[in-house]
């Protein structure tokens, strides 16, 4: 049945181009050597010294990075500590409040949730900045961690660790040494994803920030409303190319993994 | 005792900063705006005890959400947003679901890259590519120039900043969350299924609506409520890409909180859109409890 049909061909040909173009007119414009976005008058890196030159991006990048790798290593950790949970922690009290908190902030309005914490922050005095950022965008993202983590956990074939645990192995032993390896894959691109999500979001970022700690997303959107830029056509395109190298490479790596130890299972038998 | 810690953090950390939030914009929903920092009066004052509760329980007057039935403003926000949000789940079905078939058709060896196409964009930043279509669909952009050179219109279409601006722009962002559900579904078809019906005479086109749709069906059930429920709310879409007359409620909450400063008013229309959402939410949990407990 694996034969495309002319409607097929059709279909993946127009989502693809549907999907690509628009940013790809961004990128080619992010060099084009005019103020106006649209008409073409030459060929220009003009926009990207520009924008090495804005003291004000180049803090607010720093801002995002700080609070993107902060946010995602905590959120990793809980995210893989209740997906853990929620695969092989069989019945505890609160079990369904527990995987409806899981699975509720993935399809929860953003705004919802940015004034929510935000009104939180203020009830407990706590002063909004770098800080409350990253509490705020490690709750959302240890639910999209926890997800990722425990399809994999689903599939990973227990009687590993129950193994271990029965060679005389430390519960704790059993999961660094057995379980963690296994499900690395899954761990890493959870961290890539709450990283990302962190580094991209907006609106709860704005509900969550301080004056002194004003993210990337947040620049860009005061700058973007208007109308467009070229410097925010050149800063884009930085993004998606650090975004494009890094989603390629990791999936290489982890093509190049599996039959690595496809190769090491054959050898094994 | 081990088992107890790694169940309570992860517990515990969502209760406090998932759940309390929640019951604070609700206290606040029902306190009394006023100009100071922060803007609002509490009516629930916990710390004089039961009477507390009681002194609130009697002066409760529920003034914002009177305030938000009184106002069209509100209705209408919330209308058109359950409105745009429905047409665009639909829309993203329409554009969705002739790819994922087509991926999960593709042979074997392209269906990587196929994947990595689709989920590539939503690595990309949700921000960038909204922006990305605001010097597409202007009235001097790129597709209006495109549309005036192939001579099919003479004036420029006027696209963004309408509600079809924001249409494109949920169906184009969301897109990878209509996909990849029903692709996953169409992978696990059984393709002798399909061709046991064309053997018994059934035609592909019925064929396709007898057992290729019914089967994937938790794969479309699952990708629209990932589109409907966060469009529903969405902010960044109708702000860069609508005009003044796209009323969503995302919008108008950021509106009331960030402009107007009215806490309490804002945090009663966050607990509206919450009930609004509530069923859709509960829907789409058990739908992937149900899968994953399937899938186990």
């Amino acid at each position: 049945m694996r034969r495309l049909s002319w409607f097929n061909t059709v279909s993946l040909t127009l989502g693809f181009a549907f999907l690509y173009i628009p940013m790809l007119i961004l990128i080619i414009y992010s060099f084009n050597a005019g103020k106006l976005v649209t008409v073409w008058s030459g060929f220009s890196t003009k926009w990207y010294g520009e924008l090495f030159q804005n003291e004000a991006f180049l803090d607010a990048a720093w801002v995002t990075v700080k609070v993107a790798v902060m946010s995602s290593t905590l959120a990793t950790i809980l995210g893989t500590m209740a997906a853990y949970v929620m695969v092989r922690g069989g019945k505890f009290y609160g079990r369904t409040l527990f995987s409806g908190m899981i699975y509720a902030p993935l399809v929860m309005p953003e705004v919802i949730t940015g004034l929510s914490l935000l009104l939180l922050f203020i009830s407990i005095g706590l002063d909004r900045g770098t800080t409350t950022i990253v509490l705020a965008h490690t709750t959302f993202s240890m639910c999209y961690v926890s997800v990722v983590v425990s399809s994999r956990l689903v599939t990973f074939d227990r009687s590993l660790e129950e193994a271990a645990l029965d060679l005389g192995c430390a519960p704790f032993d059993a999961f660094r040494l057995v379980t963690l390896p296994i499900i690395a894959p899954a761990v890493i691109s959870g961290w890539l994803l709450a990283f990302t999500l962190s580094l991209d979001d907006l609106v709860i970022a704005s509900f969550t920030s301080g004056p002194s700690s004003t993210t990337l997303p947040i620049k860009i959107f005061s700058a973007v409303r208007l109308g467009v830029s070229p410097e925010i056509n050149a800063l884009s395109t930085i993004m998606i190319g650090i975004v494009a190298i890094g989603v390629i490479t990791t999936s290489l790596m982890s093509k190049r993994a599996i039959t690595r130890r496809q190769r090491d299972e054959q050898d094994a038998i | 005792m081990r088992r107890f810690g790694l169940i309570s953090v992860p517990y515990l950390w969502l209760l406090a900063l998932f759940l309390v939030p929640f019951l604070i914009v609700l206290k606040i929903a029902l306190s009394d705006y006023t100009l100071a920092i922060p803007p609002y009066t509490p009516t629930l004052d916990l710390s004089q005890g039961w009477s507390g509760v009681t002194d609130w329980w009697a002066g409760l007057d529920m003034e914002n959400f009177w305030f938000l039935a009184s106002d069209d403003l509100y209705w209408k926000a919330y209308l058109s947003s359950l409105k745009i949000a429905l047409i665009s789940t639909l829309l993203t079905l329409m554009v969705g679901y002739p790819i994922a078939y087509g991926m999960a058709r593709a042979p074997d060896e392209w269906r990587p890259t196929l994947m990595m196409l689709v989920i590539l964009p939503f690595w990309t930043s949700f921000l960038i590519r909204v922006y990305a279509w605001k010097a597409i669909l202007s009235n001097e952009g790129l597709l209006n120039q495109l549309l005036m050179y192939i001579g099919i219109i003479q004036e420029p279409l006027v696209i963004l900043n309408t509600n079809l601006a924001v249409y494109i722009g949920i169906v184009y962002t969301y897109l990878p969350f209509m996909v990849l559900p029903i692709y996953a579904a169409l992978d696990r078809l059984d393709a002798s299924l399909l061709e046991a019906a064309e053997d018994l005479g059934c035609s592909r086109l019925s064929a396709f609506w007898l057992i290729t749709m019914p089967l994937s069906k938790q794969g479309i059930i699952a990708g629209s409520f990932l589109v409907f429920i966060p469009a529903m709310g969405e902010f960044v879409i109708p702000a860069l890409l609508g005009g003044s007359k796209t009323l969503m409620i995302g919008k108008v909450l950021w509106e009331e909180f960030f402009s107007n400063r009215d806490w309490p008013v804002a945090s009663a229309v966050a607990v509206i859109l919450l009930l609004l959402l509530i069923i859709p939410i509960v829907l789409f949990q058990r739908n992937e409890e149900k899968h994953r407990e399937a899938s186990r």
